[in-house]
């Protein structure tokens, strides 16, 4: 399978990273080189292999549903790029 | 006063004891030849005074009596491992100045222990790459040069520049972490020794997430004894890791000189690849004959899926980063760029803030991940995962207690030698690495001779599920028989 210039331009749109138009043919070119390359597993039997879930036999971990930490906004919004009244800043979203 | 630099941590350790010297002229001498060696690009955020507070520190409690197994043994800590205060990176514009408001797990534990932070190092971008060359701070340097030559080589990676740290004497010890290989391959590349755990040994928490199921964090340091040290400390059971494993930690230095009589080391067929260098069939043989003579039995075995673990990396590894990157939105840490709307907010801080091989791997991931492809591409690949693991399996159920491969398929290569047009070609750097990680198996990268231009190159051994101790010990009859390996010093200013 191989991606062309619109896919492109849909899979950074999906994975929300900007590219400008000058950049199209040249990712083009790096994923098809990528995709060739895993192309290969498609030669790989798979019938009746279970998918890969944990790559170490654990049964899930479960914890007592108590809060155990919380109640510093000062610290959690620290690294913010853009805050007020302890709150995130983001651009209007709706109208 | 011998320097202080030299010093193995083991050395140093026992030099802290009988009070030879104090943490402090440790912690400074480290601190002067990190200066020094600016010019390698090893770190990018150096912590003097933080240094220098913990060494004192360190100081005090070796004057009570109550020093920790690490006290005043100062280590690197790469880019990735949050560190309370002190600015993280992960290589990456996005979060060139997120200062964490809390410490990862396994940085938490190591100054438990009582060891000093120099520094944190440089990486490959989110730990994307196999040379250090795709950090927004610029490539590592390597201390190393080919013989008569003053190229610049790269040190591997991702975490290159705890390597080059390590490698130049500007660290006796250093964290790493290890996806497909960025432990054990610049390890291989520098010259010295780098250990991935068992998957679940070190918990991730607080370190900057890549492909969580593949995530292993692991020492980088000059002798197997020092990788022993410093994972006992940072190993350990967490609760705020769901896939941290709650078993005992070993006394790993114990393992060291143990007898290796008996136990019986696989030589896996398929790691002898077309076009396998000379130097690189040598070195493995002559680690063949190592271990042979310290008793233990060497048979071939077969992993018949190898060839089909880097694409199956290609498509887990992205997969889950553009999952785990999503984070990165502008909104809640790290840079923003402004543009209209939200979504054009978002694509425009990505765009800018993501350098090209995350933004290449990230998409990838996205493509692999979205409607119609998933199952061709995703599904398949953790179902060749678990013929992967299988494999391994198999042939320690046949008895073979470890697994010895070459670390490397070629020396380190020169800054901008591999990033033409093909990412694929430098993917191949972790060919024989990333089954490991595909496996969730404990690596160690022992140095183990030079190439015909004087670059250092590796051996790797495979242990079974939480049984580095095996590769301590192995790893130990390695390095006796190889000796040690150290560049020449044109750095220091």
């Amino acid at each position: 399978m191989a991606v062309d210039a619109s896919t492109v331009r849909r899979i950074a749109h999906l994975a929300r990273i900007a590219v400008a138009d000058n950049e199209i043919e040249h990712l083009e070119g790096e994923l098809n080189a990528i995709l060739a390359f895993v192309e290969q597993l498609s030669e790989v039997d798979v019938v009746g292999v279970e998918p890969m879930t944990s790559v170490i036999p654990m049964t899930m971990k479960k914890r007592a549903d108590v809060v155990t930490d919380g109640g510093d906004p000062d610290a959690i919004l620290k690294n913010a790029p853009a805050t007020e009244d302890h709150y995130f800043l983001v651009p209007k979203v709706v109208e | 006063m011998t320097d202080l630099t030299t010093l193995t941590i083991a050395d140093a350790r026992a030099g802290l004891a009988r009070k030879d010297f104090t943490a402090a002229e440790l912690a400074d001498a480290h601190l002067a030849a990190i200066e020094r060696a600016r010019v390698l690009n090893a770190f990018i955020t150096e912590t003097p005074d933080r240094t220098r507070a913990m060494a004192r520190a360190a100081d005090a409690h070796i004057a009570q009596g109550r020093a920790g197994p690490l006290e005043g043994i100062p280590i690197a800590v790469k880019d990735l491992f949050c560190t309370a205060g002190v600015r993280t990176t992960a290589g990456s514009h996005i979060l060139d100045n997120f200062a964490p408001t809390y410490e990862s797990t396994v940085t938490a534990n190591l100054w438990r222990d009582g060891a000093v932070l120099l520094g944190k190092t440089n990486l490959d971008e989110f730990a994307m790459g196999s040379s250090n060359e795709t950090s927004y701070f610029g490539p590592v340097v390597s201390p190393w040069r080919r013989a008569g030559s003053n190229t610049d080589l790269v040190p591997g990676g991702s975490s290159g520049g705890s390597a080059a740290a390590v490698a130049a004497f500007l660290a006796p010890g250093a964290t790493g972490t290890d996806t497909g290989g960025s432990i054990r391959q610049p390890a291989a590349l520098s010259g010295i020794v780098g250990l991935k755990p068992t998957y679940g040994r070190c918990s991730r928490w607080g370190i900057v997430a890549f492909a969580s199921s593949l995530d292993q964090a692991g020492p980088l340091a000059r002798s197997v004894r020092d990788a022993a040290l410093l994972l006992r400390s940072m190993a350990g059971h967490d609760g705020r890791d769901t896939t941290s494993v709650d078993r005992p930690v070993p006394d790993y230095e114990a393992a060291i000189g143990r007898s290796v009589r008996g136990l019986r080391i696989g030589i896996p067929r398929q790691y002898r690849v077309d076009g396998m260098a000379q130097e690189i069939e040598t070195l493995w043989a002559s680690g063949v004959e190592w271990l042979k003579g310290a008793g233990a039995e060497i048979v071939e075995v077969s992993l018949p899926h190898t060839r089909y673990a880097l694409p199956a990396y290609y498509i887990v590894a992205p997969a889950e980063a553009s999952s785990n990157l999503a984070r990165y939105d502008g909104v809640r840490y790290g840079l923003r760029v402004p543009a209209g709307d939200i979504t054009a907010m978002y694509e425009a801080t990505r765009g800018e803030g993501f350098g090209k091989e995350v933004r290449r791997r990230v998409m990838i991931g996205t493509y692999v991940l979205s409607a119609g492809y998933y199952d061709a591409y995703y599904l398949r690949a953790q179902k060749v995962r678990t013929l992967i693991k299988q494999d391994f399996e198999d042939c320690f159920n046949a008895g073979v207690h470890a697994m010895l491969t070459p670390a490397t398929p070629s020396a380190a290569f020169g800054i901008g030698e591999k990033s033409s047009g093909d990412p694929v070609e430098m993917y191949l750097n972790d060919v024989f690495t990333v089954t490991v990680n595909m496996a969730g198996l404990p690596g160690i990268s022992i140095p183990a001779g030079v190439d015909a231009m004087g670059l250092p190159l590796g051996l790797q051994l495979i242990g079974r599920p939480f049984d580095e101790e095996t590769l301590f010990a192995l790893g130990h009859v390695v390095e006796q028989a190889a000796g040690h390996f150290k560049p020449q010093t044109w750095w220091a200013r």
